[in-house]
């Protein structure tokens, strides 16, 4: 499996990895605004969020009528979307791509469920490795109680109740974390996962990701252009309108 | 005979590849019959005259064909309406609509000891991404879910036959049965015959792997009915 950079794109992708409840996706927001700031062509993709299947996830988890198999081939079709309908485009285009969970949520999820663990990584294998993929590593106790703290109505397939754990969603949600946060654990070598210690405080850790990011990419190379100049005008007469116009416009 | 790994075998099943988590073969007792084929080659109008023929002899069916999950049916219909969904996306968008079928509708069916009838199956969704060049290994692990079927019949009709048989039914050809999202040609005629000869040739690339029995079906209805009959017949004795 070879990264975006090995395979000669001009864009870069960065994944964040982990349990719910592990900050990832705050860091991965710091990022983004930072490298906005810096002028970075940057675009952020979110896990289970392509509209058009969308809908379909909604139904089958509303009326809980996912099985592993079903669960773990829906959303690679998201995935699949995402990734045909803007991240390879995106990525052709010289931008650096900031996904919050890549398939790597799908290894860890779809094998806990049951799914055989190369049957799924057979079936992402159309999808490149990120560039920089981060682990944020809590203690499971730590990210469980950012969940449960304020006793949050748990949906079912969240909480893997579809795996009969236990009858008590809370139960069932710690003993599901645990096992994926065991699969997280398993795979960090096989996939160069850098590891985060997602215990420490938010500003550390911004500080740490974006020096490992400024590192591993040479941001000044991904830097917007300015403004495209306007095209010249088809017929030179209305040149002077035209530009009022602009004028205007400012 | 004595122990469980030797019960697996005795009924003859088996999944393609990994099968379905926790979904034992030796539980499989009924008979899941599949037919294949393009528009028009008379696989509704044959699936229809078995169902009633099975059904009279006192076996209990159940249906299933592409497209008819309750999970993904409608928004794959949209999505190719539109055709706004790329390869990769769209090929796992049928194969959740297989999968949810498999899950909820064939192995509890199987189990319960009744005839499934499958108006198409896994082999025309990979014989269709083939056709637009995806990667065969990809397709066999993504449908190692399949359950081997006890009989598939492939109806064999030429792409000329289906042709007059397609506007004789609805007086316009099909725009995916035409291929024309693969640009073979703008005449949708030319179009039309080219991908089915294609799809053709594809099939019987995969009969060779999944060893199913191809059927000719230029010939009339009734003595396709009489053929199936007399071969699932056999299978229902063995």
């Amino acid at each position: 499996m070879k990264t975006f950079a090995e395979l000669n794109f001009p864009g870069r992708l960065i994944a964040v990895e982990g349990l719910d409840g592990s900050g990832k996706s705050t860091q991965i927001y710091l990022l983004k605004r930072w490298l906005e700031a810096e002028g970075i062509k940057v675009y952020f993709s979110e896990w289970n969020s392509s509209e058009l299947v969308k809908s379909a996830t909604s139904k089958g988890k509303k009326r809980e009528l996912l099985t592993p198999t079903t669960f773990s081939l829906i959303h690679a079709t998201d995935f699949a979307d995402r990734y045909e309908r803007h991240l390879l485009p995106l990525l052709r285009a010289g931008y650096v791509v900031l996904c919050d969970r890549y398939a790597f949520t799908a290894f860890a999820r779809d094998t806990v469920r049951g799914c055989p663990p190369e049957w799924v990584r057979g079936i992402y294998s159309f999808a490149a490795q990120p560039d920089l993929t981060l682990f944020f590593k809590t203690d499971l106790e730590v990210s469980l109680n950012r969940i449960l703290e304020g006793r949050p109505k748990l949906k079912f397939f969240e909480a893997g109740m579809d795996l009969r754990l236990s009858a008590d969603p809370y139960e069932s949600f710690r003993i599901f974390q645990g096992r994926i946060l065991d699969q997280y654990i398993a795979m960090a070598d096989e996939f160069k996962f850098v590891v985060m210690d997602a215990n420490e405080n938010v500003e550390k850790q911004q500080v740490i990701f974006r020096k490992l990011v400024s590192e591993k990419i040479d941001l000044k190379k991904f830097k917007r252009r300015s403004p495209l100049p306007l095209p010249p005008p088809l017929n030179p007469e209305n040149k002077t309108q035209e530009l009022e116009g602009d004028l205007a416009a400012v | 005979m004595k122990d469980s790994a030797e019960s697996k075998t005795k009924n003859g099943r088996r999944f393609y590849g990994h099968g379905i988590p926790r979904v034992k073969c030796a539980e499989l007792a009924g008979k899941l019959i599949v037919v294949e084929g393009a528009d028009g080659s008379g696989r509704s109008t044959q699936i229809a005259q078995l169902v009633d023929w099975l059904e009279t002899s006192g076996h209990a069916t159940v249906q299933v064909g592409l497209k008819r999950s309750t999970l993904v049916s409608s928004e794959l219909e949209k999505a190719q309406h539109g055709n706004i969904l790329s390869r990769t996306t769209l090929s796992l968008f049928y194969a959740t609509d297989f999968a949810d079928q498999l899950d909820n509708i064939i192995l509890p069916a199987l189990k319960a000891g009744f005839i499934v009838l499958a108006d198409r199956y896994i082999y025309t969704l990979m014989a269709r991404d083939m056709v637009r060049g995806m990667d065969e290994g990809w397709l066999k692990n993504l449908y190692g879910i399949a359950l081997e079927p006890d009989a598939v019949f492939y109806l064999s009709v030429e792409p000329e036959e289906l042709v007059q048989r397609n506007l004789s039914k609805n007086a316009t050809l099909d725009y995916w049965e035409s291929g024309m999202d693969l640009g073979l040609s703008r005449d949708m005629f030319d179009s039309f015959l080219k991908y089915q000869t294609a799809m053709q040739t594809t099939f019987r690339q995969l009969q060779k792997t999944y060893g199913f029995d191809i059927v000719d079906a230029n010939r009339s209805i009734d003595s396709v009915t009489k053929e199936l009959r007399k071969k699932i017949r056999a299978l229902l004795e063995k």
